[in-house]
């Protein structure tokens, strides 16, 4: 069987899996589900730019934050939720395409910089702009008819939509001319112009398609919840656990971000219900392990050596095979 | 308010930025490693000045030489053993490793001091000259701060330490090749980053309340700092804080006090963009 | 009279108030090898720089098959036919050495898809000997393995004109011949070549004609023979009391 084969039946079962959800569990629990697919599709998007192309962007909460306003905003003004996330799409991409020509003229450390300030830039502006966006008390959203079961089950098949659409935006960049080229651009920025690559126009491209999503997402998420505050969508935090995330799995592999998203969300559970007032201080110490122990992500291991390698340590010394 | 004294208080509050800033301008500049723990150092020191002085009556001047000791202890165990593994890896994965040291950090911070602001009292007064207030607290944490930088500029440029830590931010392949134990000096320079956030945060908890949710707005700070300024210099640090003070200072006035942190970043955006060496253009790393 | 593949038309590059490269003209005809010499310092790889739009020339225009291309950036030259190799060897260290030279003929070379693409770069690594170290990742070859590498990526560019930028820097003696006889083959298939080299013996063997570069400025463009012994080439190598010598020694036979 074909890697990608492989790749897609995995993704499969496990879509159907967060899919299955509401059968079998209470709404605690499709809640979850929600938020792992909300974050895969986020990973997958920072995907594009940090993974493939290796420019370490930070603005996720910054196309998710204005995805979020964008589709609240439109909402308030009476547009139809699906048109509102649409409208937040359309806006997100435009934003990054317009800022991506300048931004990635930034490198390494400078870009990283620059991608944060985004992040606090655009929260600041959305908050003083109190007459637009409600500043600082935030924004109701009109909410969505239906009990709580069938609006979590509503938002629950939104986002894993979402999520497949990246995912498959994601195999088709992979295999096709933009992944290979991007792949170049992150081994050797310099050689990859000479080889031929228009670099500007394919990171620009890369850029876009790690905003687009994240305003989908954005917006998804403000008529899911109903309510949107500064704070906690242009959250500091978001931006870099996105990243985190997406190098847990393996950043620039194809399944890293869903694995990666699945594994940290999973932990995050574990944690917040065990040890709730130190589960920021354990978060931080299984990504100070991730960055010293796991560099490529857990996909990247060998997994066969690994395993010949504690095989070999537990056959007592000078033992024939 | 007339414009000398929207200026003054933007220099007074300019060599307290500078001061908060050298260190992390420091660590970024040397190390190549964008140190997000910095903000947390910041208070830490704050924390520990407020409680030598609260619970032992310690006077801060006092209490500022040992807090800027444990935090210098801290900063190097913590290179040393941790961060000298990865720092020369991409600058994502340091700032994700420094981030989640962070996320500890200010986990037990938070969990141990809770959120209460703190902050020493000294009641010094206001000093007046002609038409300019100049409360007494402010202008000797502005003091301090600037007898600090001072000291850590005498100290670069003077000792054999500071030296080697200048060389091996010039070139580390050469210096090590010199004999320079780079790992050590770079365990140096991140303990030198944290006593100074230290101290500054110590300075800090004389004029302002300290409270944790303050990390992040310090880190922010040191960033434009570094940006305006240019990184790993203590000129460059100075002239950045007093840059950022004063713009602030202006524009808190103007745009009203809530859009002058606004300000700040959008300038360091734009700066980023036309010229990201910073005023004194020493270039950073890519 | 075969037209210029290349002419170049008093094209300077400044950095500031250095004139790392002043008032250059030539012409390069299809088909020919020409040898681009002068000592260390003298802008050669400026040249090249600025001929590939890597650096924008401050005057002067640069016609690439009768188009002007002065303003041209890197990725526009290579799909013209401009390929360049690098001194310090640029590879994609992480991808395979198939890989590496299928971006090459992907991009430089339009070809119309990843396959089409890995057909050709097989092919250029038969031809420049590498074709059993396909799948290897290019950061396990040696340098002389990389500098193949390079070679066949910029071969994979179908390019119409191809600039080695001392390509022998660091290989050994066999290695260099085994340069030559590879630079030879490609000449043989139409390709025009610019070799940027300090080594005589391989400018000499190889080249039809030569241009040599002295502080920026061009102060010879001939054949080899005439060359060697043209006082200015001899001056700007050995300086300027040796060749004062020099002259005194031949004129008293």
């Amino acid at each position: 069987m074909t890697p990608t084969a492989t790749r897609l039946i995995v993704f499969a079962v496990w879509v159907i899996v967060l899919a299955s959800v509401p059968l079998w569990a209470g709404n605690y629990f499709v809640r979850m589900a929600i938020l792992i697919a909300m974050f895969s599709a986020l990973a997958l998007s920072w995907n594009f730019i940090g993974g493939f192309t290796g420019y370490p962007s930070l603005s996720t909460a910054a196309f998710f934050g204005l995805g979020c306003y964008v589709g609240a905003l439109s909402q308030r003004a009476g547009v139809p939720m699906v048109l509102a996330w649409l409208v937040a799409t359309v806006f997100v991409g435009a934003f990054a395409a317009a800022l991506g020509a300048i931004i990635l003229r930034l490198r390494g450390h400078y870009f990283a910089i620059g991608s944060i300030a985004l992040v606090e830039v655009t929260r600041l502006v959305i908050s003083s702009w109190g007459s637009l966006t409600g500043g600082g008390d935030g924004l109701n959203v009109p909410l969505v008819q239906g009990g709580p079961d069938a609006v979590a089950r509503t938002f629950l098949a939104v986002m894993l939509v979402i999520m497949v659409i990246v995912f498959a935006v994601t195999v088709i960049v992979d295999r096709g001319r933009l992944g290979f080229g991007l792949r170049c651009i992150q081994q050797n920025e310099d050689a990859a112009d000479m080889v031929g690559i228009d670099t500007t126009r394919y990171k620009v491209i890369a850029y876009v398609l790690s905003a687009l999503f994240c305003g989908t997402v954005g917006a998804a998420y403000a008529s899911w919840t109903g309510y949107i505050d500064p704070t906690d969508t242009f959250s500091i935090l978001m931006t870099i656990k996105v990243p985190v995330m997406c190098l847990l799995g393996g950043a620039g592999t194809v399944l890293g971000p869903v694995v990666g998203t699945a594994v940290y969300m999973l932990l995050e559970e574990v944690l917040w219900a065990n040890f709730l007032d130190y589960n920021r201080a354990i978060l931080g110490a299984v990504t100070v392990l991730l960055i010293l122990f796991l560099p490529g992500g857990l996909l990247r291991i060998d997994y066969r050596a690994l395993v010949a390698r504690v095989g070999a340590r537990s056959r007592p010394s000078g033992a024939a095979a | 308010m007339q414009y000398l004294q929207i200026l003054v208080n933007g220099i007074v509050l300019g060599t307290l930025y500078a001061c908060l800033a050298v260190g992390f301008s420091l660590v970024w500049g040397v190390l190549n490693v964008i140190n997000m723990l910095h903000g947390s150092f910041i208070i830490l020191g704050g924390y520990l000045t407020f409680f030598a002085w609260h619970s032992f009556g310690i006077h801060p001047l006092l209490a500022l030489p040992f807090v800027a000791l444990v935090l210098y202890g801290i900063g190097y165990a913590t290179q040393l053993m941790i961060i000298n593994r990865v720092v020369s890896e991409p600058v994502l994965t340091t700032l994700t490793l420094t981030f989640g040291l962070d996320l500890i950090l200010y986990n037990f911070m938070t969990v141990y001091y809770t959120a209460t602001p703190r902050r020493v009292t000294l009641d010094l007064g206001v000093l007046e000259l002609g038409d300019i207030f100049l409360p007494v607290d402010r202008l000797f944490g502005m003091a301090l701060a600037l007898l600090l930088t001072g000291l850590l500029y005498v100290v670069l440029r003077g000792s054999r330490i500071g030296r080697a830590i200048v060389a091996v931010r010039m070139d580390g392949a050469a210096a090590a090749l010199m004999g320079i134990r780079v790992d050590r000096i770079y365990a140096v320079t991140f303990g030198i980053g944290a006593l100074m956030a230290g101290a500054a945060g110590a300075i800090f908890s004389m004029v302002f309340p300290i409270t944790s949710n303050l990390t992040g707005d310090f880190l922010g700070k040191a960033f434009v700092v570094c940006v305006i300024g240019g990184l790993g210099s203590v000129p460059g640090a100075l002239a950045g804080g007093l840059a950022l003070g004063v713009i602030e200072s202006f524009a808190g006035q103007f745009f009203g006090p809530q859009h002058a942190i606004t300000v700040g970043f959008v300038l360091m955006l734009v700066l980023l963009i036309v010229k990201p060496t910073g005023l004194t253009g020493i270039k950073g790393y890519e | 009279m075969t037209t210029a593949l290349l002419t170049l038309d008093n094209v300077s590059k400044n950095f500031g108030g250095n004139h790392a490269v002043s008032n250059v003209s030539f012409a390069l005809k299809e088909g020919e090898i020409v040898g681009l010499i002068g000592p260390n310092g003298a802008g050669k790889t400026t040249l090249v720089n600025v001929i590939t739009g890597v650096q924008r020339a401050s005057n002067g225009r640069i016609r690439f098959v009768g188009v002007d291309v002065t303003e041209q950036r890197p990725y526009q030259a290579a799909r013209r036919g401009l390929a360049r190799t690098f001194q310090i060897v640029q590879p994609f260290p992480a991808m395979t050495v198939l890989e590496n030279v299928a971006a090459g003929a992907l991009f430089g070379g339009a070809q119309a898809s990843r396959a089409h693409a890995t057909e050709v770069a097989r092919q250029q690594l038969e031809f420049v000997g590498l074709a059993g170290f396909a799948d290897r990742p290019a950061s396990a070859l040696t340098l002389a393995g990389r500098k193949r590498l390079e070679l066949a990526k910029s071969l994979a560019m179908q390019p119409k004109l191809l600039m080695l930028d001392e390509v022998n820097a660091g290989l050994n003696a066999s290695e260099i011949d085994g340069a030559l006889a590879l630079i030879r083959k490609v000449a043989e298939r139409g390709i025009t070549i610019l070799v940027i080299e300090h080594l005589m013996k391989v400018v000499m063997s190889l080249a039809q004609r030569l241009l040599v570069l002295h502080h920026g400025q061009l102060i010879a463009d001939g054949v080899p023979n005439e060359i060697v012994d043209d006082p200015r080439v001899i001056e700007a190598y050995l300086g300027g009391k040796f060749a004062r010598r020099l002259k005194e020694m031949r004129r008293h036979g």
